[in-house]
């Protein structure tokens, strides 16, 4: 069963300079017990799409539906929201250290927040509880650090005390926004591995925002991959990583320093995301695309679907059958350029080329 | 690829030609006291963020140097680039010992190496313009001025990819991407032949964290440049390395040649390290055999008697907590490839199982 159906979700601030638009007609859903994973890069709309489900982004024009167990979260009042924020959808933030109050002891913290959704437990109920859930996240002696003030925590043990307090009401759905990237390697994978463990207890929906495709591909069942606003591709885990369509998905796949192509040069992708005051005409990612068309100038593509199963899906004019990093695809694309790219097109790729050449990467 | 440091002989010491290297750092310790507050301030500890380290960058190379945070990683490369008084030890640069040289003596060797940090927005002085940041070297060396400098300068923003217009721009008018090109031409302006790299491409988005590590490697080749190139992305130092040196609490744990290191890590703390970097590949991710390490880095006020990893370590025994494993070849392993550990990771050898076991 589907427990959140986002549909067309667009958002867009007013600001001196222009309509920010941050979010373009993004809709996704997930389910209860898996974990989608959202991609992309700064100022894709990750965050802002996550925080307006959550109400918190005030001063900025939303429209859609966000069904989340059968209640749109875009047309609740701020005290009805506050009723859901916290206990059935909890947020895990990047930063502990500025999540936490430092000036409040950390098990205040969590015993607060229990209290402020149910008035009925004692303070030292919510108290044993605290304790219990440092416990459970793997805080060592929690009946003594429950005590401490987040200063007292490592950073990875901040983090454990974020999830403890996100777990503290038993939500059905966790978003966690970037939870590992301020952590050491060996802390996040202590950090992914409790965050598996538990899912799998408690049968959450979790939604996994990151830049880092490695932690995509360790702990994500779907895969969302944002550009510029909008979803660029859409698909199982696999096939984001095996067979992208899109062709800002591969470009990402190949800037990755890989053990395979270690001492390589490395591919990235030309120029840098556009600013979202001032967009680009048609698909927003053609001015850094090496496989650009005139029709990409002029047109946005829709996200539609690109294999059979239909759940895989990518917003590129790039034929249905181009997916893939292999050879075939790779010439079924180099064949749609030859006929789709005529004057416009090739001056847009003529400047994406001069833009890689002035970095020394094309020699002359 | 050539090996950095290919081993002459078979003897358990590496035998590295002295002419062959750029830096080379002996024995190297970096301990900051700890004081109490009040008028009388007693020293009641030590910091010992950087404790006898040994190491040597080739000309022409890149060192990566790998740790998670409060290894002594930043602290050792200040030391390298005598940014801080060092408390014992030697720093030998192009042939030279310049460990705790004084200012005036130091300043020629400033010229030589050159820094670039992880932050482009912190770095770079917002309320100066790019092209009085990135001729500030000039200034302070005093080697070109006016004209000179400016053409220079527009010369340093070409070859790393920026707009040679945008002289008179500030830093705000420019991307993550563009303000680390900025802090990649400062550091170049004086032709250094050392660039210490700390942490250059975190902050950065994926895909043009690949730009700048590909204009990185144009440097090093057009230049002979060598590099210092701390990060605690494993893959990024694997892909810029040329030999890696991973650093546990103030101390090398391994160090060698990247592949050897990379494919057959002989310290237990490596392995883990190397388990638990995300592999962007689901199928090596769902393969992998991750090491999950308990609690946290200790104290470097404090740390742990013997190997200083023994607590988190899941092979750890009891003369681990009693006796300081030497940094030594191993058996079976090239002479450069070290490890410092009493029960070195054998080929094959399952950690995560034995990791788990003490878990539980």
């Amino acid at each position: 069963m589907t427990l959140l159906e986002v549909t067309d979700l667009t958002v867009s601030f007013p600001t001196a300079d222009g309509v920010v638009r941050a979010v373009r007609g993004v809709s996704f859903g997930v389910e209860a017990g898996r974990t989608l994973g959202i991609v992309g890069e700064s100022g894709s709309g990750k965050t802002v799409l996550t925080q307006t489900l959550l109400g918190l982004t005030p001063g900025a024009d939303v429209s859609g539906r966000a069904l989340f167990d059968g209640t749109d979260l875009l047309t609740l009042t701020e005290d009805q929201m506050r009723n859901i924020r916290g206990a059935r959808i909890a947020v895990i933030f990047q930063d502990p250290l500025t999540s936490l109050h430092p000036l409040y002891r950390v098990g205040w913290q969590i015993a607060e927040m229990i209290r402020a959704h149910d008035k009925s437990v004692t303070k030292q109920q919510a108290h044993d509880r605290a304790v219990e859930l440092l416990g459970h996240v793997g805080i060592p002696r929690p009946d003594r650090r429950v005590d401490d003030y987040p200063h007292q925590f490592s950073g990875g043990m901040r983090q454990r005390a974020m999830i403890a307090m996100a777990l503290a009401l038993s939500p059905s759905m966790i978003i966690a926004d970037e939870p590992t990237t301020a952590l050491d390697a060996t802390v996040q994978a202590q950090i992914i591995d409790l965050l598996l463990r538990l899912q799998q207890e408690s049968n959450t929906a979790l939604i996994m925002i990151t830049h880092d495709l490695g932690v995509v591909a360790d702990i994500a069942d779907d895969v969302m991959v944002m550009y510029a606003g909008r979803a660029a591709e859409k698909a199982p885990k696999r096939d984001v990583f095996y067979a992208p369509h899109h062709p800002y998905t591969k470009g990402l796949l190949e800037s990755i320093p890989s053990s395979s192509a270690a001492g390589d040069r490395l591919r990235p992708i030309p120029g840098s995301p556009p600013s979202l005051i001032n967009l680009p005409s048609g698909c927003k990612f053609h001015p850094r695309c090496g496989y650009v068309l005139d029709r990409c100038l002029a047109e946005e593509p829709a996200l539609r679907p690109v294999s059979q199963e239909g759940l895989h899906s990518s917003a590129c004019w790039l034929p249905l059958q181009a997916a893939g990093l292999g050879e075939r695809a790779e010439e079924l694309r180099a064949e749609t350029v030859r006929e789709g790219r005529g004057e416009a097109a090739a001056e847009v790729y003529e400047a994406e080329i001069e833009a890689l050449g002035s970095e020394g990467s094309v020699a002359g | 690829m050539s090996e950095p440091r290919a081993s002459t002989g078979t003897a358990s010491t590496p035998a590295v030609a002295a002419g062959d290297d750029l830096v080379r750092v002996e024995n190297l310790v970096k301990h900051f006291p700890v004081r109490t507050g009040g008028l009388i301030r007693r020293t009641v500890g030590q910091v010992q963020a950087v404790d006898d380290v040994s190491l040597s960058i080739p000309r022409g190379k890149t060192l990566g140097l790998v740790g998670e945070t409060g290894s002594g990683k930043s602290t050792f490369a200040r030391c390298v680039a005598g940014l801080i008084p060092v408390t014992s030890g030697k720093v030998i640069f192009d042939g030279r010992d310049i460990t705790n040289l004084s200012r005036g003596a130091m300043r020629p060797v400033r010229r030589e190496i050159q820094m670039i940090f992880q932050d482009p927005y912190s770095s770079l002085n917002p309320r100066r313009r790019v092209g009085a940041i990135i001729g500030d070297p000039f200034a302070i060396h005093n080697t070109a001025t006016g004209a000179e400098r400016k053409r220079q300068v527009q010369e340093l923003m070409e070859r790393v990819g920026l707009n040679p217009e945008h002289y008179n721009r500030f830093p705000a008018e420019f991307s993550g991407g563009q303000r680390q090109r900025i802090g990649v031409a400062r550091a170049l302006a004086l032709k250094p032949k050392l660039i210490i790299c700390d942490e250059p491409v975190s902050a950065l988005d994926v895909s043009i964290q690949a730009q700048v590590l590909n204009l990185l490697a144009d440097l090093q080749r057009d230049y002979g440049l060598s590099y210092l190139f701390i990060a605690h992305d494993l893959e990024v130092v694997r892909h810029v390395s040329d030999s890696v040196a991973v650093m546990y609490l103030g101390r090398i744990g391994e160090s060698g040649p990247k592949d050897p290191v990379y494919n057959s890590p002989r310290h237990p703390y490596t392995a883990a390290l190397l388990s638990a970097a995300p592999a962007a590949d689901p199928e090596t991710a769902a393969a992998r055999q991750r090491i999950i390490l308990t609690g946290d880095v200790p104290s470097p006020i404090d740390p742990p008697s013997g190997c200083r990893f023994h607590p988190r370590c899941p092979k750890a025994e009891a003369v681990c907590s009693q006796q300081e494993p030497p940094l030594e070849a191993k058996a079976g392993d090239v002479a450069t490839h070290l490890a410092a550990c009493h029960f070195p990771v054998q080929a094959g050898e399952n950690l995560a199982a034995a990791g788990r076991s003490e878990l539980t």
